[in-house]
């Protein structure tokens, strides 16, 4: 009995959504990456929010270490430490990453990622190859550490019943207070209204931009997608839109909830120039302490000229 | 006493004219209102595009959540997709894999059910201690709401499941693809692939045009912009039901599959955001509780730190998986207090302490924490988040 309601799902499209891999590997597409390749795709597009070497930027995710801390008062969960599937790695770089622009990796560029991930996490070494037919050689060490919910027995089992009413307890002390820590946020200040004056943006010199330097800015830009847009439609994400951040006074962009660090430079009257953008981008929290900003910075001086030249070529 | 100028005297809203009908074709809420809003506490996440934020509980009062203060949780942000362009696939082990458009969905008898949404990991920041100052911070990852949706088992039938597949594996349409594996008995059962909430669309944020409402259990499993459902022989063990939502215990063994959200009970007023204003007299003591696993039968409330238990009224019978409103009308002779609640649900269990539950599980479990919660009050009204031996 059905109601003869939807389409028949064609092979397709079947294909084009159902990527999920399981543990023994089914799902997996044939290919291969090593290490080394892997450290170099990792370096482009993953190394902005978890590091040169997994290691994790700011509150992002580690993926490398924690080897036998699970049992320690601040357990670090990562790949190496915790996941119990390989499987899971692959699926979810697979589906899921880069941030901000996932399933944009081939194949080959997920299997490089995740040996390069296996090796920061000491479990292979560097001439490790991982393909769709070394997938089952690797067993993650924590693959044996999970066991199924047991709450039933070893809790509910115990509290269930006519609860205590009355003389529970002789004393009662407070024995921990959340003032202690106090990590609430605390509401914002009204802003005081001077505050809210107009900052007199430095009219931006005119310069002619080389298209080449331009267009490999474009690429380097690719660092910062996962945070920032640029171009029409463009919108605030986890970073300010930098439509025309190239002389725009700092801390300018309307709905942008900015740091503390960065505000307080704005109100020093900081302008985003090549120069100071430039500066910025080499060593972010060198050049603003309390950034939230979690970029590590451009070591390449080509890439500075090319990413500035880049933001100063994307208009209002 | 002198008499009040608000009545002795002629006030300008008795006097001049208010707002026309059309001056909010869709209404917001008061501008006095403006403090009733969700928060989010910026440290525990590294942005706010994978991020959660609190729905503010200790403002609220009955138990429907209004959707735009309901808390939010994305793991890619909260995209935005259009009923035109929504579709909704149904493969693996069926007959026939089929796709769905939303107004396919429209088509199929439709259900309304009132359920709470918690996410495993709120109250989670207070495993190692009292931390944050709020029953908003401590208890505000959930929200409870009238769903209108399509049972999940009428598009299983409608593809032709085989029985011989005992999970289903459900997906997002959003970059983060999330994705969690379903037993086939609980897909079978109560879960709902949701379109309405509250008698309107879904919001952005929760998930529109399509979610999946999976009664009872985490709220990680309530995939948001559903895309996708596969019948299958096993899970997938995805990034989320793995590396994420599992409990490590304290010898590092962790519990996966903890898919129930169990008894748990928190008084919103008097609370650290909600003090007492009025000084010595009468007080409505208030609060939420709730079950995963059913409905619950009764709440206690302690004013001592659990020395003695009053039981206090339900404002009507709870309902299995939605969240129960219960106040204490008391007398407050002006006192400190150490205020609790302990929810009691149908299957017997009782809400446990802090205590009880680190004794089992440890400091490092992250989710699921359903224990009973204090608040100091001073004589002054004001509340603070403590714990008590």
């Amino acid at each position: 009995d059905t109601f003869g309601i939807g389409r028949a799902a064609l092979p397709e499209e079947i294909a084009a959504w159902d990527k999920d891999v399981r543990p023994d590997g089914t799902g997996l597409p044939v290919g291969s990456g090593d290490v080394l390749t892997g450290e170099e795709v990792f370096a482009d597009q993953c190394a902005v929010c978890h590091g040169d070497f997994a290691e994790g930027v700011g509150n992002w995710p580690k993926l490398a270490g924690g080897a036998d801390t699970l049992a320690d008062d601040d357990p670090l969960k990562t790949v190496g430490s915790y996941w119990p599937y390989l499987s899971t790695t692959w699926d979810y770089v697979n589906r899921s990453m880069p941030f901000g622009n996932a399933q944009s990796l081939s194949p080959d560029e997920v299997y490089a990622i995740v040996a390069y991930i296996l090796y920061s996490n000491d479990l292979v070494d560097d001439e490790f190859v991982l393909s769709n037919e070394t997938f089952s050689e690797v067993t993650l060490p924590n693959h044996d550490g999970f066991i199924l919910d047991d709450r039933l027995e070893t809790e509910h089992s115990k509290w269930v019943g006519e609860p205590c009413m009355e003389n529970c307890k002789d004393e009662v002390e407070v024995t921990m207070r959340a003032m202690v820590l106090d990590v609430t946020p605390e509401e914002d200040e009204p802003e005081p209204e001077d505050a809210l004056e107009e900052v007199e943006a430095p009219i931006a010199e005119v310069a002619t931009l080389d298209p080449e330097l331009v267009a490999a800015g474009e690429k380097v830009f690719k660092k910062c997608k996962a945070c920032h847009q640029v171009g029409e439609g463009a919108k605030n994400k986890t970073g300010p839109i930098l439509n025309g951040i190239v002389g725009q006074a700092a801390g300018g962009v309307e709905g942008f909830k900015y740091s503390k660090a960065l505000q307080a430079k704005a109100d020093e009257g900081l302008v985003w120039t090549e120069d100071t953008l430039a500066a910025f981008l080499a060593k972010p929290k060198a050049f603003m302490k309390g950034t939230k900003m979690s970029f590590s910075g451009l070591r390449k001086e080509k890439d500075l000229a090319a990413i500035t030249a880049y933001l100063a070529s994307v208009d209002d | 006493a002198s008499p009040d100028p608000l009545i002795t005297e002629v006030q300008p809203w008795a006097s001049g004219l208010g707002d026309g009908v059309d001056a909010a074709p869709y209404g917001m809420p008061i501008e006095y209102e403006d403090d009733v809003v969700r928060r989010n506490v910026e440290w525990l996440t590294a942005d706010t595009i994978s991020s959660i934020n609190f729905t503010p509980i200790h403002a609220l009062d009955g138990t429907i959540t209004p959707q735009g203060c309901a808390f939010e949780r994305h793991h890619s942000g909260a995209i935005e997709l259009k009923k035109e362009d929504y579709r909704l696939m149904i493969n693996g082990m069926v007959d026939q894999p089929l796709v769905f458009t939303y107004a396919d969905l429209e088509r199929f008898p439709r259900e309304n059910h009132v359920y709470f949404c918690e996410c495993a990991a709120n109250t989670g920041m207070e495993w190692a201690g009292a931390q944050l100052n709020g029953a908003q911070f401590t208890h505000g990852m959930i929200h409870n709401m009238e769903y209108t949706g399509v049972p999940l088992r009428t598009l299983l039938e409608e593809a032709g499941y085989d029985t011989a597949g005992k999970w289903v594996y459900v997906e997002g349409a959003d970059a983060s693809s999330n994705g969690r594996s379903i037993p086939m008995e609980k897909a079978l059962d109560d879960v709902l692939v949701a379109f309405k909430a509250n008698g309107e669309a879904l919001r952005k944020e929760h998930g529109y045009p399509v979610r999946l409402v999976v009664p009872g259990w985490e709220g990680n499993m309530w995939v948001k912009w559903i895309r996708r459902i596969e019948v299958a022989n096993a899970p997938v063990e995805s990034r989320e039901e793995t590396s994420k939502y599992t409990d490590v215990l304290a010898n590092g063994v962790a519990r996966k599959w903890t898919w129930e959200m169990d008894a748990k009970s928190v008084v919103t007023s008097p609370s650290p955001q909600a003090p007492i204003s009025h000084g010595k007299g009468p007080l409505v003591i208030s609060g939420l509780a709730w079950s995963g696993r059913g409905a619950i039968k009764r709440v206690d409330v302690s004013v001592d730190g659990g020395k003695t238990w009053q039981t206090a009224r339900l404002a009507k019978p709870g309902e299995k998986m939605a969240l129960t409103r219960f106040y204490l009308d008391t007398e407050w002779n002006g006192e400190e207090m150490l205020l609790q609640s302990r929810a009691m649900d149908e299957t017997g269990y009782v809400q446990p302490t802090k205590a009880q539950l680190r004794e089992v599980r440890g400091l490092n479990s992250i989710y699921h924490n359903n224990c009973i919660q204090t608040w100091l009050v001073r004589a002054n009204g004001e509340a603070e988040n403590v714990e008590v031996s």
